[in-house]
């Protein structure tokens, strides 16, 4: 048999993340259905996902424009649990012209899509507020589908700082 | 999973676009966190959540794992006619919490006299 | 006696108390306060604006809403065999617990122990109400000490430390200059020592307990000063007691003697 190889710290804290996360897929079966397999290896490595890869499962084939959206997060967040979010869409919101819906999406989070928003002309306006979780530094996009079918966005870079004593409890 | 606060302009005239604003009570656990005893906490989050005035669809959320835990949602309406004001939301384990809230729409000619 | 020895005796007299007076009333302080009294910072001047906003900025969002409309409600419930509620005996929270957790720790008659805010209510639900206890550090027991700690807001914490709290106050005292742990650290090294620099992306704070229960962003929960110290300890790789132990409650007991004036904050929000 052959010997292990050395197995670093890191390499091992690595390793138990993997294990641990990939059980919790197989435990959770579906409720893990919206991790691409960017993620489970994103967790671990860091690795951040480009614009396209963001927005694409939603623009498809539509044009995308980067105007009428205005994105509000703090530029540096303390803590990525709670990272207050502010948005305004520019539309009259008539029925011929409106935002149909909103998608918050993160570069870098286990799971790209933060939150979905359908809107219509009774609402009066596309100004939305909520508070999201940024799970380390990186981009956020707010992406608006109009009711032509065609995108607007937007896009934000946020520091996240880490905790200096990592915690589990 | 009930709990929810809302919170609605004190006056609220015919076409006014007003902000609704509500914060549920929801741990949205991400399923990647542990408690203080060291145990993975599971994925619970709040799948789907719906403002519903009367009998209409007025607002829909879907949120993630990617929402804080005890999420605050603010979106705006315009006013037509009093109603109802009836959220609903359901979460990975299937719990459903709702509140009920009236909403007073007030003539647009309605004086701006602050009441006695 | 004549005049004389009156006044020979009361010069005596007056010496002898001199000396022994300022022993008793520095019992206080076998050790002088680390930080002076005028000196103190609540953990909110140590934190981000972020963080300071959401404490102080908008009552509706406060991340604690749910533990506030939890305790009201709690505080308003029958419970047990005596089918009392908290208040059938005690009415109004803002009456009845006015100036309550700005004094706690305090010595409980009937055993003799030492009880924080959270045990006595305990105590008072076995007791008085005849229904279990709820767990220290179960959602119940977080909802009602904040609801009984929103009648002390804004007072000025101050605990009693003579008498049979005494010996309590001198293990907490003794236990915060310990260094304790893998990493070989006293509370005093970093609390009294180093607040105000920058450990990472955190500034240290003086480690002060006047807003507890907060609320941590970073466990997304409302948390007891006993579950902070833990992690704490853990923190500095040090063995941690039990739930309960009196080693947190007499720690707890120094903690409040060093914080005195400062003002109960609630709801507190903190990273």
């Amino acid at each position: 048999m052959t010997p292990m190889p050395k197995l670093s710290r890191r390499g091992f804290l690595n390793s138990c993340t993997k294990a641990s996360l990939g059980v919790s897929v197989l435990a959770s079966g579906s409720t893990f259905a919206q991790v691409d397999k960017l993620t489970l290896s994103g967790l671990a490595d860091s690795r951040l996902r480009t614009f396209d890869e963001m927005v694409q499962p939603f623009v498809q084939f539509q044009t995308l424009k980067n105007e009428g959206v205005n994105l509000s997060l703090p530029a540096l967040a303390d803590n990525g649990h709670l990272v207050p979010l502010q948005l305004k869409v520019d539309s009259p919101m008539t029925e011929a012209s409106h935002v149909s819906h909103i998608y918050l999406i993160s570069q870098r989070n286990p799971v790209p899509l933060m939150c979905m928003f359908a809107l219509g002309p009774w609402n009066g306006n596309a100004h939305i507020n909520t508070r999201v979780r940024l799970s380390g530094s990186q981009m956020v996009v707010a992406l608006a589908r109009l009711s032509d079918g065609n995108f607007i966005y937007q896009t934000q870079e946020v520091v996240v700082t880490e905790a200096a004593c990592v915690d589990n409890g | 999973m009930s709990n929810a606060r809302i919170q609605l302009p004190p006056r609220i005239l015919e076409g006014d676009v007003f902000k609704v604003r509500l914060l549920v009570n929801h741990p949205m656990d991400s399923g990647f966190l542990r408690d203080i005893n060291h145990a993975l906490i599971k994925r619970n989050v709040i799948r789907q959540l719906t403002c519903t005035l009367n009998s209409q669809e007025v607002f829909r959320a879907e949120p993630t794992t990617g929402v804080a835990a005890n999420p605050l949602f603010e979106f705006h309406l315009r006013a037509v006619k009093s109603g109802e004001l009836y959220f609903r939301w359901v979460d990975d384990n299937a719990n459903i919490g709702e509140l009920r809230h009236p909403l007073t729409v007030l003539p647009a000619n309605s004086s701006t006299a602050p009441k006695s | 006696m004549n005049l004389g020895r009156q006044m020979f005796a009361a010069f005596w007299l007056i010496l002898g108390l001199g000396l022994i007076l300022p022993d008793l009333h520095n019992t206080a302080s076998a050790q002088q306060r680390q930080i002076p009294l005028d000196q103190l910072q609540s953990g909110l001047a140590f934190s981000s604006q972020e963080v300071k906003g959401l404490q102080l900025d908008d009552d509706f969002s406060s991340l604690s809403a749910h533990g506030i409309d939890k305790g009201a409600q709690l505080w308003n419930k029958a419970a047990g065999n005596s089918n009392k509620s908290c208040a059938s005996c005690h009415g109004e929270v803002t009456d009845s617990m006015k100036g309550v957790s700005a004094s706690y720790p305090a010595i409980d008659k009937a055993t003799g122990k030492l009880f924080n805010l959270e045990d006595r209510i305990r105590q008072c639900r076995q007791k008085n109400q005849k229904a279990p206890p709820w767990a220290l550090e179960s959602d119940e027991s977080l909802a009602i000490t904040l609801h009984v700690n929103t009648a002390s807001k804004g007072m000025p914490i101050k605990v009693n430390i003579e008498g049979a709290a005494q010996k309590h106050f001198r293990a907490g005292e003794k236990l915060y200059f310990t260094r304790q742990g893998q990493l070989n650290l006293s509370c005093t090294q970093c609390h009294d020592q180093q607040y105000g620099r920058r450990l990472f992306n955190d500034k240290l704070s003086q480690g002060q307990p006047n807003g507890y229960p907060i609320y941590r962003l970073d466990w997304q929960y409302l948390a007891s000063l006993e579950r902070r110290l833990r992690f704490c300890y853990a923190s500095i790789r040090a063995e941690l007691p039990a739930w309960g132990h009196v080693d947190m409650r007499n720690l707890e007991l120094y903690l409040k003697w060093r914080a005195e004036g400062l003002p109960i904050e609630v709801p507190a929000v903190r990273k």
